[in-house]
């Protein structure tokens, strides 16, 4: 019992216990998490997806603030009902520039990872307004005050910044011009080729359809380019993940 | 009292306070067996599942799991027990789906699946759509794109006025505030009005329909009975998709909202297309195939 005697220094002297629990708690912590960042069956490498344009990461935010991912998730399972009623399933990479992701677990209403051109702004317009309207048997809340918030965005390039900071390869450039790509995007008769440069695929249009950006523009840019970075159609998986 | 349970037999674990000492009983015999069980049992999973990490990826388990192939699996399951009357479904005419009694069954089933998970929410659990907001009511007789069979398989496959497809539907309704007088589009309102019913101000009609003829008749027919062609509404029929009465028809005349459709040809595959075109078109209203 030579071993087992001298634990009980250990259980004697609390500071040492203290030490050596935290020890322990590394080690486990460090199994768990570690493996993530290095394995390449945990980290898929897939074409299509970039950051969030200026506009969209604005939406982000607002999505966020609103609290959306108390009811709705961003992660279809690879199950037959999810990938029947929202499409493929999730990847890893397609929230690889979420800081943070908003996969979730708690669905009140639908997961909205591929709600991205399911449908028209005007319907989105409507449904952030009054939901009820267009959904009669919805519980979410109104949303109207977001077409009637405008915004600036004078503080995009500090909210990029962020994002740079944390990972996201924004470069220079897209910091230096955040404020004009912001601009851009909801206004269909501006140079916005340098945004499509930057961001392929970013949507140019009047989201809310009236005039000045607001909340809802952001909000409904955001929405409309969820689950659409990936091309599917040319998308292999491997299936051993 | 058995000699077992004599307290002098059991040892204690030495600890004493203010006299009062601890048993040391063993544990439960059965406990510890399953506890040892468990941790075998444990061993063996992360042998069959994935588990470990290594240096560039973690264990795959020698019963070869993966959620993608299980998932996979499940799809072509389905799939499979399908493929024959899907691959009838995509390939006969459109304007037999409904000839034959089973294909029109199943394809009327497929097709009211897809449609609440897909369509509802626009144009409604029941197909009502959002009345006078714009979103189409499917259940009448009034067809903006054309109501046969073919034409809601256009329009479902392509959608309407969206920006990700090349041979989507398009027209779009010009805002009038920006070309027409006030006096003209009230008289023209006035006029339309006067279509189906009766018109705010009689006294505008006749001027109106010169208006409507040199603006409107392009699009809406000289009848105003409009143009399938370019999606263009009958103003006769008393079927309002923006709403009726004076504001909401003088509204989509100065300032016209031009609805949008997303293309299902990206999400839905042929089969699911033709089987919701075949729902909709039996729900009333659906037209001959020309």
């Amino acid at each position: 019992m030579g071993i087992l005697d001298k634990h009980k220094a250990i259980e004697t002297n609390a500071t040492l216990l203290l030490i050596l629990s935290f020890f322990v708690v590394t080690i486990g912590g460090l199994v768990q998490i570690v493996p993530l960042f290095y394995l390449d069956n945990t980290i898929e490498k897939v074409e299509g997806v970039r950051p969030y344009s200026p506009l969209e990461l604005a939406g982000r935010d607002i999505y966020i603030r609103e609290g959306c991912y108390v009811c709705h998730s961003q992660m279809i399972r690879p199950m037959r009902d999810e990938v029947e009623r929202y499409g493929h399933y999730s990847l890893a990479a397609e929230s690889m520039y979420d800081h943070p992701f908003q996969w979730g677990s708690k669905r009140t209403g639908p997961d909205l990872a591929r709600v991205g051109g399911r449908y028209s702004d005007e319907w989105h317009v409507d449904h952030l307004r009054d939901p009820q309207s267009v959904v009669p048997e919805s519980v979410m809340p109104k949303y109207g005050f977001l077409e009637r918030t405008l915004i600036e965005g004078e503080y995009i390039q500090d909210l990029l910044e962020t994002h740079q900071l944390v990972g996201v390869p924004y470069t220079d450039e897209m910091i230096k011009q955040a404020r004009a790509d912001f601009v851009a995007q909801v206004d269909p008769d501006s140079d916005y080729d340098g945004l499509l440069e930057r961001y392929s695929g970013a949507q140019v249009r009047n989201f809310d359809g009236k005039p000045g950006i607001s909340e809802a523009d952001a909000l409904i840019a955001y929405l409309q380019i969820l689950g659409t970075m990936v091309d599917f159609s040319t998308f292999q998986p491997d299936a051993s993940r | 009292m058995s000699k077992k349970n004599n307290k002098t037999d059991v040892p204690t674990t030495g600890h004493s306070w203010d006299g009062i000492e601890e048993f040391d009983n063993p544990m439960p015999r059965w406990w510890l067996w399953t506890f040892y069980a468990c941790i075998v049992w444990a061993i063996g999973y992360t042998i069959a599942f994935p588990a470990w990490p290594l240096l560039r990826q973690a264990t795959p388990g020698v019963l070869g799991y993966a959620t993608r192939a299980e998932v996979q699996k499940d799809i072509e399951t389905v799939e499979l027990a399908n493929a024959t009357i899907n691959e009838t479904l995509s390939t006969v005419a459109l304007a037999d789906i409904s000839a034959d009694a089973d294909l029109r069954a199943y394809a009327t089933n497929k097709g009211a699946a897809v449609f609440r998970t897909w369509c509802a929410q626009c144009h409604g659990s029941g197909a009502a759509g959002v009345q006078a907001n714009g979103y189409p009511n499917l259940l009448d007789n009034d067809w903006l794109w054309g109501g046969s069979i073919e034409d809601i398989h256009t329009s479902i496959s392509h959608g309407i006025r969206n920006t990700q497809d090349q041979d989507t539907r398009f027209s779009e309704m010009p805002a009038f505030a920006d070309i027409l007088e006030p006096n003209d589009i009230n008289a023209v309102v006035n006029y339309v009005m006067s279509l189906s019913g009766d018109a705010k101000d009689a006294t505008q009609i006749d001027y109106g329909a010169t208006v409507f003829l040199d603006n409107c008749s392009a699009c809406h027919a000289e009848d105003g009975s409009g143009d399938r062609n370019q999606g263009a509404p009958n103003l006769t029929d008393a079927i309002w998709l923006y709403g009726s009465g004076y504001d909401n028809i003088l509204a989509q005349v100065t300032q016209a909202r031009n609805g949008v459709m997303p293309n299902w040809n990206t999400r839905l595959d042929e089969a699911e297309i033709r089987a919701v075109a075949t729902y909709v078109h039996s729900l009333g209203g659906g037209e001959a195939s020309k």
